[in-house]
């Protein structure tokens, strides 16, 4: 399954708008707004120096989907995984950020932005085993379309 | 309080950015990552525009002796590249080339109720709990 093409507007105002929000929360709390270990606070399996903050800016998060969804634009979420896949791909997601310490937001958005040497190793990394994951099960097995 | 407030305020913006990019659909997730087939671009376009806003915070940062509304910044310091950092980060790409969904779009897209999001999620939670146990127990907390 393939997903329509998309005016390139949406994707750089979206970016511009989550960037918006890692800089402000940076410039006024003060942290990195990495949503595996945002989660993984606010549901008490890593420990930081404040739990309700993250906790709050899932909550936001949350609210912000479901009022774009209404308001800005309203997006088709096409998931086409059978459900084996589905629950190996959670688990490693889940275990992968907590072990290489962030995901697309915490490596991605905030490391790449500060030029952490960690950030840009990780960030090379899963993008390029994502990208021969995807290569293997749509071309060279053919699992999913 | 004040904190508070920004962590929602950041949080509405953040997922807002989900749904506008689309970022939050794993069907494009996946056709960006798909290099050798149709590619769709459109997520590099994403990472750049988050690129613009978020260095020009690290750089107006290092010119603040503190964040405007917390006491101190709580920021990474580690600069090591090790084992651990590349086969997290291996496993998590994996993960995301599999169903096409990485932390924040599935916590955005439990807002749509789909099973198979809440199945993502649940598993997503179950592998955070099992580092939980295997690595960081000792530390406490």
């Amino acid at each position: 399954m393939s997903a329509s093409s998309l005016e390139w507007w949406y994707p750089l105002g979206g970016g511009l708008l989550i960037g918006l929000s890692a800089g402000l929360y940076l410039l006024f709390n003060g942290r990195v707004t990495g949503i595996s270990g945002m989660a993984s606070v606010a549901l008490g399996l890593a420990r930081a120096s404040s739990r309700l903050l993250p906790t709050l800016f899932l909550a936001g998060l949350l609210i912000g989907t479901l009022i774009a969804t209404e308001w800005l634009r309203r997006p088709s979420i096409q998931v086409t995984s059978a459900l084996p896949l589905l629950i190996v791909g959670g688990l490693l997601v889940g275990y992968g950020t907590r072990l290489g310490a962030g995901c697309t937001s915490g490596h991605g958005v905030c490391g790449l932005a500060r030029l952490s040497p960690r950030s840009l190793a990780a960030t090379g990394t899963f993008m390029v085993m994502a990208g021969i994951t995807v290569f293997l099960m749509r071309h060279a097995f053919g699992a999913t379309a | 309080m004040k904190s508070g407030l920004v962590s929602i305020l950041c949080g509405l913006l953040f997922g807002a950015g989900l749904v506008v990019s689309d970022m939050i659909n794993p069907a494009r997730v996946l056709a960006f990552l798909d290099v050798a087939g149709a590619w769709d671009p459109s997520l590099a376009l994403v990472l750049g525009g988050a690129l613009i806003p978020s260095s020009l915070a690290y750089l107006i940062r290092r010119r603040m002796a503190a964040p405007f509304v917390a006491t101190r910044f709580d920021v990474p310091t580690a600069r090591t590249i090790d084992l651990r950092l590349i086969t997290g980060a291996a496993l998590f790409g994996v993960g995301w080339g599999v169903v096409g969904l990485c932390p924040g779009p599935a916590v955005a897209a439990l807002t749509t109720g789909r099973w198979q999001i809440l199945l993502f999620v649940a598993a997503m939670v179950g592998g955070m709990a099992l580092f939980r146990v295997l690595h960081d127990r000792q530390a406490g907390g």
